[in-house]
């Protein structure tokens, strides 16, 4: 279960400004245990290192004391391992002190690891805390039967379990053989403690597990890793999404020092889901000569069926959809009579492009093939996908393909593909030896799973006062499932993402999905299509308030009406996805809406707002069953003609873990949403992206986001909500919004540079 | 050809082909991972170093360049990360991702060196060329500003 390349136990006692005495030395007895982090030579993974209490595959307590404890959710940033280890430690009653993180494999017998959708915490928080509560309930039956008191009587503390009527204790480790021999009692026999006694994840401030590694260039990523004989692999892709290798000159790129062998790529079949991406790899002895070699290589491509895509043209085919009925998957009341009988029509059309995830780190991954078996170290938020893709390519079992997962640098949806992974698989066994696949930031914008480009209509019928009577929305993308089948258009289970739980106190509400055709992978992107949907919808609530001359937050109070649950038969949908939660726990909660555009617009002092030369926008929307507001101040802008100079955002995520990462998380949902807002862009022509680095798909600089974000976490003890995505959606919208407000100018489009010509 | 450089104060020998850029050199012949390849064009700031105390981006610094000088990198900015400027960003929970954060660090060494008490727009000016796809600036600014003996203001 152990992967040795990802920081251990020194950071974690620094982290929690513990020093390293003669504590951390003396309990750690097991070298595999007190590895330090090793960017540098992988050593084996070894399983169940001490014998001991293993009443699950997330914790193991040795006789030493030491609780092990895995995270089997990837690391990206999003704080993951300073979360859920703190999360099940705090049911133990383990001192964190004492406690060791290790890394999850991907294994279906940790159950779901796909770290995506915002769903660590918000789906895992009950089998996390029953995880630690398991290995409890066992330690306190084990000091029961010694002490022969009721187990009812005794409570584990402090890495210790103690009997308060008798004054007695006996450290965790102390109970390990007797506790080991008891069967592991039933789900139901297990009672999680209440919330009053998680003290750890209620505190304000929990460290950075990582931070200390990181900061010293210790902790380990996808390309950190070295193995014995490794070579480096650089891979010409097909320029067009379908194209294919028609003939390749290797003869120069092998004249490179240091390049070993040109191999060819198997080309992918459509739907292409998580395939390699076919075209030419140079195998180096580094990474320079591989980079090297690429260039040299002579390559005539058959650019295949994409190879018209434009994505000018394009743009005028998604406006096109969207202004013919689509299909209906939303529908109340009568749309079409509330128009005709409408004193006043507010209608927009909102374009939002392909957005491209680059994260920091651009795609690697290390494999080796021996044996029969395949052993992958590789950034991935989708273990078990990169094990069953890398299964494929090599034609082997699952079995014979362990994952191991390193740190992440950034993941935001593109590392939940397995492409990469089973690149270097393939490579590998053709290699003959170790190989880590890298991929330049060029290869990284061009062949990306972009999230889908995007096209809306939105109208609103209004009466005599004002009122909206009639809400019609259609939108036109590529959905996801083009990745992994025939899909014309956005469905039902696409168009939850905003469109279909947008909470509307309008009698006569109708939303079609209209047909848009995929010529590129699509692919998941934080905050996915809540992107557009926010920005359509929060942008065209503005538009009603300045028709009507009012305050934008009064009118979106009055949209959103009272607070009150929705229930299908008031959205006028037959089900709702709910992004796999239920709706009985996560409803679709007006109220809830209400409250975070209440606190926000407080704490930004909104009706006070414009008295200073700054200018204010306004939105909120539910995503990943959360709630969020953001208010941002912006101002004129020498370079950029506007600036965002101060931020404010509330979330309600229900119950929070790790209030100081989900405090991160707020503060990286603004920037993002600037990135995407002002300068996200992937464009093609001829069916090959336009933009290779970061000069021309520009992301936020320092000087681009605001020196002061206020972040307002709503206290809540409901059930855990995402958190990772939900602060991006309203940031677009909020900032279209204060770029009017400010300018006078209406923003239909992203990114906004373009209309600004800056 | 054979470079002779002194890296976080040890001397190397490079033979490497003398166009190699000193980021693949430091990482694949040297293994010292801490600097990072995040766009190979100078535009990221990842692979952010010190070359005789200076800034430079050691993507598009070829190997010769370096021949003969002295290269600091993140594992050579203090053994044991005691740095202020390590010290902060641990305290403030600066990294998210942190893939980007040993170029951060090295930028914001390199400008307390050369004003210890730097303004906000200095700050902005020196750290530009350090991108952040998690979006940790404000609290980037935060850590320098902690590490400089000033009042962090705003996280």
């Amino acid at each position: 279960m152990s992967s040795p390349v990802v920081v251990t136990r020194r950071s974690f006692l620094a982290g929690l400004n513990l020093s390293l005495g003669g504590l951390a030395l003396g309990i750690f007895p097991d070298s595999a245990l007190a590895a330090e982090p090793s960017a540098g030579t992988a050593k084996p993974a070894k399983e169940s290192p001490t014998a001991g209490l293993d009443p699950n595959v997330f914790v193991h307590v040795a006789e030493t004391g030491v609780v092990t404890i895995v995270c089997h959710r990837s690391e990206m940033g999003q704080g993951v391992r300073s979360s859920i280890p703190v999360l099940l430690a705090d049911e133990l009653g383990a001192d964190m002190a004492r406690v060791v993180v290790q890394q999850a494999d991907g294994d279906k017998k940790y159950g779901d690891q796909n770290t995506d959708g915002s769903s660590s915490i918000r789906k895992g928080y009950d089998d996390v805390r029953r995880a630690g509560a398991t290995a409890r309930v066992m330690l306190i039956a084990a000091a029961a039967a010694r002490w022969k008191v009721k187990p009812e009587t005794c409570e584990a503390r402090n890495h210790a379990v103690s009997h308060p009527p008798t004054k007695r204790t006996l450290g965790f480790g102390d109970l390990v053989k007797d506790a080991a021999k008891l069967p592991v009692p039933k789900k139901e026999d297990v009672k999680l403690r209440p919330k009053s006694e998680l003290t750890r994840v209620s505190s304000a401030s929990l460290p950075v597990l990582d931070a200390p590694a990181l900061v010293k260039g210790a902790a380990a990523f996808g390309a950190d890793v070295s193995l014995p004989g490794m070579l480096i692999a650089v891979i010409a892709r097909p320029p067009v999404v379908g194209g294919k290798v028609v003939r390749v000159d290797p003869a120069r790129a092998l004249a490179v020092p240091g390049v070993k062998r040109v191999i060819e790529m198997p080309a992918p079949k459509r739907p292409y889901a998580f395939q390699p991406w076919g075209g030419v790899a140079v195998v180096a002895e580094n990474t320079w000569a591989a980079m090297r070699g690429r260039a040299a290589l002579e390559i005539t491509w058959d650019h295949g069926e994409n190879a018209t895509y434009d994505s000018v043209a394009f743009r005028d085919d998604l406006l096109a959809s969207v202004r013919a009925p689509g299909t209906p998957l939303r529908n109340t009341g009568d749309v079409d009579a509330a128009f005709a009988k409408a004193a006043r029509v507010v209608e927009a059309e909102y374009v939002v492009p392909h957005l491209a995830q680059a994260p920091m780190e651009p795609p690697a991954a290390i494999a080796r093939v021996e044996g029969g078996h395949c052993e992958v170290w590789a950034p991935t938020q989708h273990p078990q996908a990169a094990r069953k893709e890398a299964a494929r390519v090599l034609g082997l079992s699952e079995d014979k393909v362990t994952i191991h997962v390193t740190l992440l640098g950034g993941g935001f949806g593109r590392k939940s593909k397995a492409d990469f992974v089973s690149e270097a698989a393939f490579i590998a066994r053709e290699a003959a030896a170790p190989v880590r696949v890298q991929w330049t930031r060029e290869d990284d914008i061009h062949h990306g799973y972009y999230n889908a480009v995007n096209a809306q209509r939105l109208r609103a019928a209004l009466d005599e006062r004002g009122k909206v009577i009639a809400w019609h929305h259609r939108t036109a993308f590529p959905p996801i499932g083009t990745l992994f089948g025939d899909q014309d258009r956005p469905n039902a289970g696409d168009l939850q993402q905003g469109v279909l739980d947008l909470a509307l106190d309008i009698p006569n509400v109708r939303a079609e999905a209209c047909p848009a055709k995929a010529h590129a992978r699509i692919g998941w992107y934080r905050s996915v299509y809540n992107i557009f949907h926010a920005f359509a919808v929060g942008s065209l609530i503005d538009e009603i308030a300045h028709a009507r001359g009012e305050d934008p937050r009064d009118v979106l109070l009055e949209i959103i009406g009272p607070a009150r649950i929705h229930s299908l038969a008031d959205l006028g949908i037959a089900k709702l996805a709910n992004y796999g939660s239920p709706l009985t726990e996560h409803p679709v909660d007006a109220g809830r809406l209400r409250t975070v555009v209440e606190r926000v617009t407080a704490a930004a002092k909104w009706s006070g707002r414009k008295k200073d030369g700054r200018a204010f926008g306004l939105a909120a929307h539910r995503s990943f069953v959360a709630y969020a507001a953001v208010v941002l101040a912006v101002v004129p802008d020498a370079r950029h003609k506007v600036r965002v100079d101060e931020a404010w955002i509330t979330m309600d995520a229900g119950t929070v873990v790790n209030r100081e990462r989900v405090h991160a998380q707020l503060q990286g949902a603004i920037a993002m949403g600037i990135s995407n807002t002002m300068f996200g862009g992937i464009t093609m022509k001829a069916g090959i992206t336009e933009q290779s680095n970061f000069r021309d798909m520009r992301i936020a600089r320092i000087g681009d986001v605001p020196r002061k974000i206020h972040i307002d976490i709503v206290p809540s003890d409901g059930p855990p909500c995402g958190v990772g995505e939900p602060g991006v959606p309203p940031v677009g919208p909020a900032l279209a919004n204060a770029v009017f407000a400010l300018t006078g100018q209406r923003i239909r489009e992203m990114p906004f540079a373009r209309a600004l010509g800056v | 050809m054979s470079a002779r450089i002194r890296v976080n104060g040890v001397e190397k020998t490079l033979d490497v082909d003398p166009d190699m850029p000193l980021l693949w050199a430091l990482r694949d012949v040297l293994g010292l991972t801490g600097t990072k390849y995040g766009c190979g064009q100078a535009l990221c700031g990842a692979c952010t170093v010190h070359l005789d105390g200076q800034v430079v981006r050691s993507c598009v610094t070829p190997v010769r360049r370096a021949d003969g000088h002295e290269i600091t990198t993140i594992e050579g900015l203090t053994p044991d990360g005691s740095h202020p400027l390590q010290r902060a960003w641990v305290e403030l929970g600066v990294p998210q991702c942190g893939f980007c954060q040993a170029g951060q660090l090295m930028s914001a060494a390199a400008l307390l060196k050369s004003k210890p008490r730097p303004t906000d727009a200095e700050i902005d000016q020196s750290m530009a060329g350090n991108l952040c796809r998690c979006g940790t600036y404000p609290r980037i600014r935060a850590a320098i500003r902690k590490a400089a003996g000033m009042p962090e203001e705003e996280r």
